[in-house]
């Protein structure tokens, strides 16, 4: 490099090295390809929520006529809200069911620790779509559930309240969730350094009083994880509705696919899904911000 | 400088070398001359620039300012793998999904050698390091002696004009390191060609090395034997770096151009045949190993020079104590280190008792 | 700190386990079962289903499709991970944590909006859906995961192992195919067998985005509503259970190689499942 050119290049990047160049030409293929292939068509659908269709035709002149239509019309905000209400009560769920276990393998798992873990992912190692499929195969009408219930003599009839509608929704999606759950809250726990629990017991703390006073807090950056793990996909869900929700059970993501397919509403599908990803990405912001004081403390 | 570069025995030349990063300066005008054969050693603690000098003769940095001459040649900008030097890393660097006899063989691969050729090279390589019939061991099967022991072997079978070592010893406990110190001097000495040890140990430098240079901050404090470092510091850092050193202060009563007249503060008067820059009413400083003060135990014990002090504290290391006094009625304190022989006792804190010392025993420190 | 855990928490842990294998536990149970209806009791052990896969032409052309679309995927996000995961190993330069951070952002995004996103792309620059639009999103998600295996791989490498090549004389293009690729290439197999898993398994961005060709998982999806075919559908599922099993053992067998070579130790923490 002559002296001149690499006189102004550091002029614009005064902390340049060669290395540093090295290491830009080097992640430059995978970081083109991420912008062509997903900030741009990010910013597309961005500016597609700006746009109208009219049958086939795209109108560019910009306007917010979408975001009035998809924050105001009652359909879409019952959909939205409802989304939102699933995806917070499966992560309620899902991490409330996955603490317990992750506090067994991470205090009791001893040497089996990694095969306990192993035997908690091994279920999910198969196809997310046929998982889906096989709980409306457990939870239908003809299903194993009421199958089984009514082969034994508990029920006469078979329970309708378990498919098609937002309670089958929240159960896969619980399921489906699971070890995403467990294994930040795993790895929060087992990073506790143990000391402190015995300091705190050798200062006169019973074993409940030590959950809540040094574990439970100590384990919070890993909850919020997987708080976040879970909230944040299932917003975007769209099979678990579809197959499993009914028409009660229908979020936000079956309502975008429509209006970009049948509805032939592009804009319309944009607005929604920028304003959905908004949303929650507020929501995800907000509750880091309430957490924040458990996440101060770096182990 | 000029005429050092061709000097028969001078194998790496460093001319001026500087060396920046961003505002950092790790290396501020170094110089030096390390000659063919010699065993040379860079000690200092750490961030003084040592490795980062080293690191500049092996070719994995070059210098922001200066030149690297190695055999006579200019090779400051030289990549590593063209230069006559070859290295030993702190981690040794074993690759590990080679087994020992691929690891040592590593370098003569370009080469193309028959078979046999290859292998009669590397056992000869694993004999010179003790290590006979390791060849078919896998990497992650060592110890860490084996492994450094398998990193100099895969050195030195390149048979360079330099072998370069950082901090080869400090991952080794204890005993592995003083042992393996003696190993390292006897193969220098068997092998002949010229060793650069960089340490932060002064006690490593000081049982290896024909010559040491100490450097702080980027800069060379000294360059000399151990001896010389020793006994004659140039500087007070440099004299507590190596060893304990006593600091006492003294003034200057005359001075000529043969002697030089001190007084001592509470150790006595007496004059030095040396010749120095200092006036009279100086403030100087003299310094005083502790195995060079004597504690008198008996009454017939005497020394050239004697104070009085009080023992303030006793440190036992089974072979020697060391005891720190204060000298009666001053608050000046020094260490002085006794060896167990028979029939001395471990004397108590607060006994008064005579410690003797002679003329010879002293130095003058220069201010840093 | 206690060392027994109360008899509730052990009860809770199997029950959950149990909660956890249910759904996976129904499919050898009805692959094989003898009867056209999905539902207890069984009535007999039959591998008629399987016969049934494997005279359906549709579902083999599905099944090549996800191959082939799997095999491209694997190899594509494998090279753009080897590349990211160098840089972000050895490299420090502008923008590095923004830059990587935004690579590995489709690992939070809702996979919808990923679909979405590329459909929109492709339909105003009038492109036709095709395998190769799959391949394009699906490269986009499994990169991350390649980064993430791959990051370890030459984390884990250490750094003078390549100074001490060139010391004893190896140029760069030595050292890179005599150290660090040995080294690496557990890590870069890993990475293929996760994301061939990924993209084989993978249903939503598929599809949003194939025109003609079925990938496996749209074909699934296209049978569904059918309950003749579902006891096809439990046999086509039991064997991509098994299939993904192999090929996810496999893929840990190699990370945990590696790190043995390497020297490390493995720790399941660490794990992509």
């Amino acid at each position: 490099m002559s002296d001149s050119k690499s006189s102004s290049f550091k002029r614009i990047f005064p902390t340049m090295t060669p290395d540093g160049w090295s290491g830009l030409k080097l992640v430059s293929p995978p970081f083109v390809y991420s912008l062509l292939m997903l900030a741009a068509p990010l910013v597309l659908v961005f500016l597609l929520s700006l746009w109208t269709q009219n049958y086939l035709e795209l109108d560019r002149t910009f306007t917010t006529a979408n975001y009035k239509e998809a924050l105001s019309e009652k359909l879409y905000q019952t959909l939205m809200i409802r989304s939102l209400t699933i995806s917070g009560i499966v992560t309620a769920v899902t991490v409330l069911l996955a603490y317990p276990i992750a506090y067994y393998v991470a205090f009791f798992g001893g040497k089996r620790k990694s095969l306990w873990l192993l035997l908690i992912t091994i279920p999910f190692w198969t196809s997310y779509l046929i998982r889906v499929f096989l709980w409306k195969v457990i939870l239908g009408y003809n299903g194993v559930v009421n199958g089984s219930l009514m082969g034994l003599g508990f029920i006469e009839e078979p329970l309708s309240f378990i498919l098609y509608n937002a309670n089958a929704v929240v159960i896969t999606l619980a399921h489906a969730w699971a070890p995403f759950a467990i294994l930040p809250i795993f790895v929060s726990l087992s990073r506790i350094d143990h000391s402190l629990l015995e300091a705190a017991r050798d200062l006169g703390d019973g074993p409940i009083r030590r959950f809540f006073r040094v574990t439970l807090p100590l384990s919070m950056p890993g909850v919020v994880a997987a708080s976040l793990i879970v909230f944040i996909p299932t917003v975007g869900d769209y099979v678990t509705p579809k197959l499993l929700g009914g028409t009660d059970g229908l979020m936000i993501a079956n309502m975008i696919q429509i209006q970009l397919g049948k509805a032939n509403n592009a804009p319309l599908g944009s607005a929604l899904a920028v304003s959905a990803m908004i949303i929650v990405a507020s929501i995800s912001i907000a509750f880091v911000l309430i957490n924040r004081k458990f996440l101060k403390t770096k182990t | 400088m000029a005429k050092s570069k061709e000097d028969e025995n001078s194998i790496i030349v460093v001319d001026n070398v500087e060396k920046h990063f961003g505002t950092v300066t790790a290396l501020d005008g170094v110089s030096l001359e390390i000659k063919a054969g010699e065993f040379f050693s860079l000690l200092g603690p750490s961030g003084c620039g040592k490795t980062t000098l080293l690191r500049m003769i092996s070719g994995f940095d070059t210098p922001s300012v200066g030149n690297i001459y190695i055999g006579g040649t200019d090779m400051t900008d030289v990549p590593p793998n063209e230069r006559p030097t070859n290295m030993v890393f702190q981690s040794y660097a074993i690759f590990p999904h080679l087994n020992v006899a691929e690891n040592v063989g590593y370098g003569l691969k370009k080469q193309k050698l028959p078979k046999d050729e290859l292998d009669r090279r590397v056992n000869e390589a694993l004999a010179l390091v003790d290590l006979d019939g390791y060849g078919p061991r896998e990497s992650h099967a060592l110890s860490g002696g084996q492994r450094q022991r398998v990193a100099l072997a895969r050195a030195l079978i390149m048979k360079p004009k330099v072998l370069l070592l950082d901090e080869p010893l400090s991952a080794l406990d204890k005993k592995l390191r003083e042992a393996m110190q003696g190993e390292l001097r006897r193969l220098q000495r068997n092998v002949g060609i010229t060793f650069v040890l960089v340490t932060h140990d002064q006690e490593e430098a000081l049982t290896m090395s024909d010559r040491i240079a100490v450097m702080f901050n980027g800069k060379i404090a000294q360059l000399d034997t151990p001896e010389g470092l020793y006994k004659r510091p140039a500087t007070r850092r440099v004299a507590s770096f190596i060893g304990v050193m006593n600091f006492i202060p003294a003034t200057v009563r005359k001075s000529t151009d043969s002697t030089l007249s001190i007084d001592i503060q509470s150790l006595g008067k007496l004059d030095l045949a040396t010749h120095s820059r200092h006036q009279v009413g100086d403030k100087i400083t003299i310094g005083i190993r502790p195995e060079m003060l004597t504690i008198l135990y008996r009454k017939e014990e005497s020394a050239e020079y004697e104070f009085e002090a009080i023992i303030e504290g006793a440190a036992y290391y089974g072979d020697m104590t060391y005891y720190e006094i204060r000298i009666i009625d001053t608050d000046i304190t020094a260490t002085v280190s006794m060896r167990n022989t028979a029939g001395r006792p471990i004397l108590e804190i607060g006994k008064k008792t005579r410690v003797g010392w002679g003329i010879e025993s002293i130095t003058i420190i220069a201010d840093d | 700190m206690q060392n027994k855990p109360s008899r509730s928490l052990l009860t809770y842990a199997i029950v959950y386990l149990i909660f956890l294998y249910a759904p996976v536990m129904l499919l050898p149970l009805f692959a094989f079962n003898n009867s056209a209806i999905i539902a207890l009791p069984l009535s007999g052990f039959t591998f008629h289903w399987f016969g049934l896969l494997w005279q359906t032409k549709a579902l083999h052309e599905a099944l090549y499709n996800s191959l082939m679309i799997a095999l491209i995927t694997s190899i594509g996000s494998t090279t753009l991970g080897i590349f990211a995961a160098r840089a972000a190993a050895r490299y420090e330069f502008p923008g590095k944590r923004g830059i990587m951070g935004f690579i590995m952002v489709p690992l939070v995004l809702p996979e919808i909006i990923v679909g979405v996103a590329l459909l929109v792309v492709l339909i105003q620059l009038g492109m036709s859906l095709s395998a190769w639009t799959v391949i394009i999103g699906h490269v986009l998600i499994c990169t991350p995961f390649s980064i993430a295996i791959l990051q370890s791989a030459f984390n884990n490498m250490d750094r003078s192992l390549e100074e001490a090549s060139m010391d004893l004389g190896e140029n760069r293009i030595g050292t890179f195919f005599r150290v660090i690729l040995p080294l690496v290439t557990p890590g870069i197999i890993s990475s293929l067998l996760i994301s061939f898993t990924i993209s084989l398994d993978e249903f939503i961005i598929a599809f949003f985005l194939t025109g003609t060709d079925a990938t496996l998982p749209v074909y699934i999806w296209s049978q569904l509503r059918f309950p003749a075919r579902l006891p096809a559908i439990m046999a086509l599922g039991f064997l991509m259970v098994v299939l993904s099993f192999i090929l996810l053992l496999t893929a840990e067998y190699f990370r945990r190689r590696a790190n043995r070579i390497t020297g490390n130790s493995t720790s399941s923490e660490e794990s992509i499942f």
